[in-house]
């Protein structure tokens, strides 16, 4: 049985990884110098927004009426694995939040923990990166209170949430969905991990039992299914380094403020 | 100047039209919205359809290219991969945008910037009041594709330069911006100006349209107008022009 599953998923990696050298190769934007160029777009916007974004300037809070009556869901909708549907068949009830990396107190947190921890509530705008908008309502732990509670260490300069999805099939299990923040994004008022939308607990679609909120950036920036926050030094050991899923994955930027 | 009659031929008169400035200027605005436009249709590729107001009401769209409802999957991709050229999906699409965005942003700060420390806007771009006085005569030469060839740009299209230089161009900048979540949290009242996010996103549309469509009228009056004489005119800055209109213009 897992051998078996080891031998898919090494097919299944190693076509995705055929095919994305076969796209790569036709294309000049694959070019690792032109690639260079390019990014300085992303260094310049990422620069230009961090030098006006103060840590207090908010994302446009709506009320109830704006509210999308059908919020579309993207990515992954329910995730493959038997651990996550044995989770779910028990309402989440044995999931558990590890928090860990470079802190002084490391920590688990279950469903209820979370729930009896102060909230924060935001009806925001949720911006994909393929260019839609949809509105809803979002409770959760503000992920500042998590954070400060495991009290990160001096050189810590990331906070990386690693997910219970995996989008595509890999040997190494490169292809779990993770994303990564920096502090000034981690700690910001509106950045919350949430358990419920629109009132509700977390649907499945949208990332049950806990998924992020960083209201100042694209969908994609916003982890669903998250099991693990850690504070890091550096990005390079997750994936393949890049910071995220899709930025590994479909060279998507990291900044993804625009 | 006054070679041109001492060889014999019929006197053609050479005046210096465009600075050096407004020619540069003008060469990295074609490569910029040559790639602008090609990845723009890549990103909008990624979702196909248009929307007003703050959010995307997937069961009224304004124009839809290939959005299914009410899953809102993208079933069709409007634009084939000869218009979207060198961005082949969404991620290298956006690369090439903002990269693009930002010459782009630069190049016309420095264009506007310099057209009013210059006096380029009022020296060659506001029309005359002789020209205003006569606008019917320029538009029936237009109409009759008739194109005197004089020193100064003629009335219509001193109001089309106008109109897209400070009007259209800077307009779908902001639109764009209004798009971001980060710059809608440092500035919310650009997006709140377009009446929401996705609103922005369709003026942004139209005025990429309107830039097309522009191209296509400066592109085929170029032609139509002597093209090398245009040409020439944007490379060296010299421009052949009819000797009488000459005499009339100074």
């Amino acid at each position: 049985m897992s051998r078996d599953l080891s031998r898919r998923r090494f097919l299944s990696g190693a076509a995705a990884i055929g095919g994305g050298a076969l796209l790569a190769g036709c294309y000049p934007t694959a070019d690792p110098d032109v690639h260079t160029v390019l990014k300085v777009g992303e260094d310049l916007t990422e620069a230009t927004q961090r030098f006006f974004l103060k840590p207090t300037s908010l994302a446009r809070e709506f009320t109830e009426a704006d509210i999308s009556p059908k919020f579309r869901a993207n990515g992954t909708r329910m995730p493959d694995s038997p651990e996550y549907a044995a989770l779910a068949a028990n309402d989440f009830a044995d999931w558990r939040l590890e928090v860990g990396g470079l802190v002084e107190n490391p920590a688990t947190y279950s469903l209820a923990d979370l729930r009896a921890m102060p909230s924060r509530t935001q009806i925001t705008r949720h911006d994909c990166v393929e260019g839609w908008t949809c509105i809803g309502k979002w409770k959760g732990v503000p992920l500042a209170q998590i954070l400060n509670a495991a009290r990160l260490k001096p050189e810590a300069k990331f906070v990386v949430f690693t997910c219970a999805d995996e989008l595509v099939k890999t040997l190494d299990g490169t292809g779990r969905y993770y994303e990564s923040h920096g502090l000034e994004d981690a700690f910001h008022p509106q950045t919350i991990l949430a358990y419920e939308m629109n009132d509700r607990p977390l649907p499945i679609e949208h990332g049950a039992p806990l998924r992020l909120r960083a209201e100042r950036m694209l969908g994609y920036k916003m982890p669903k299914y998250i099991m693990k926050v850690e504070a890091v030094d550096s990005l390079a050991p997750f994936g393949r380094g890049k910071g995220g899923f899709w930025e590994d994955y479909a060279d998507y930027e990291w900044y993804a403020g625009i | 100047m006054s070679a041109a009659a001492i060889e014999g031929k019929p006197a053609r008169v050479l005046v210096y039209r465009h600075s050096v400035l407004v020619r540069i200027t003008h060469w990295v605005n074609v490569v910029c919205i040559a790639f602008l436009l090609m990845s723009g249709m890549a990103i909008f590729n990624a979702h196909p359809a248009l929307y007003v107001g703050q959010k995307s009401t997937f069961d009224a769209p304004v124009l839809n290219l290939g959005v299914s409802y009410p899953d809102a999957h993208v079933i069709g991709q409007p634009f084939p991969s000869w218009l979207t050229g060198p961005a082949r999906d969404l991620p290298s699409g956006r690369r090439i945008h903002f990269f693009f965005a930002w010459l782009f942003v630069i190049n016309g700060a420095v264009y506007l910037i310099a057209t009013l420390l210059t006096r380029h806007l009022w020296r060659d771009l506001l029309p005359t009041r002789d020209q205003l006085r006569h606008i019917g005569t320029t538009v029936r030469h237009h109409l009759r594709l008739y194109f005197p060839h004089e020193r100064e740009y003629n009335v219509l299209q001193k109001f089309v330069y106008l109109a897209v230089a400070f009007v259209l161009l800077p307009g779908i900048v902001l639109a764009g911006l209004g798009m971001s979540p980060g710059f809608d949290a440092i500035f919310p009242g650009l997006v709140d100006f377009f009446g929401g996010r996705q609103t922005a996103r369709t003026v942004h549309f139209i005025c990429a349209s309107l830039v097309v469509l522009f191209i296509l009228v400066h592109v085929g009056l170029v032609l139509l107008s002597g093209v090398w004489n245009n040409l020439r005119s944007m490379v060296t800055g010299r421009y052949r022009i009819d000797p009488e209109e000459n005499s009339h213009v100074s």
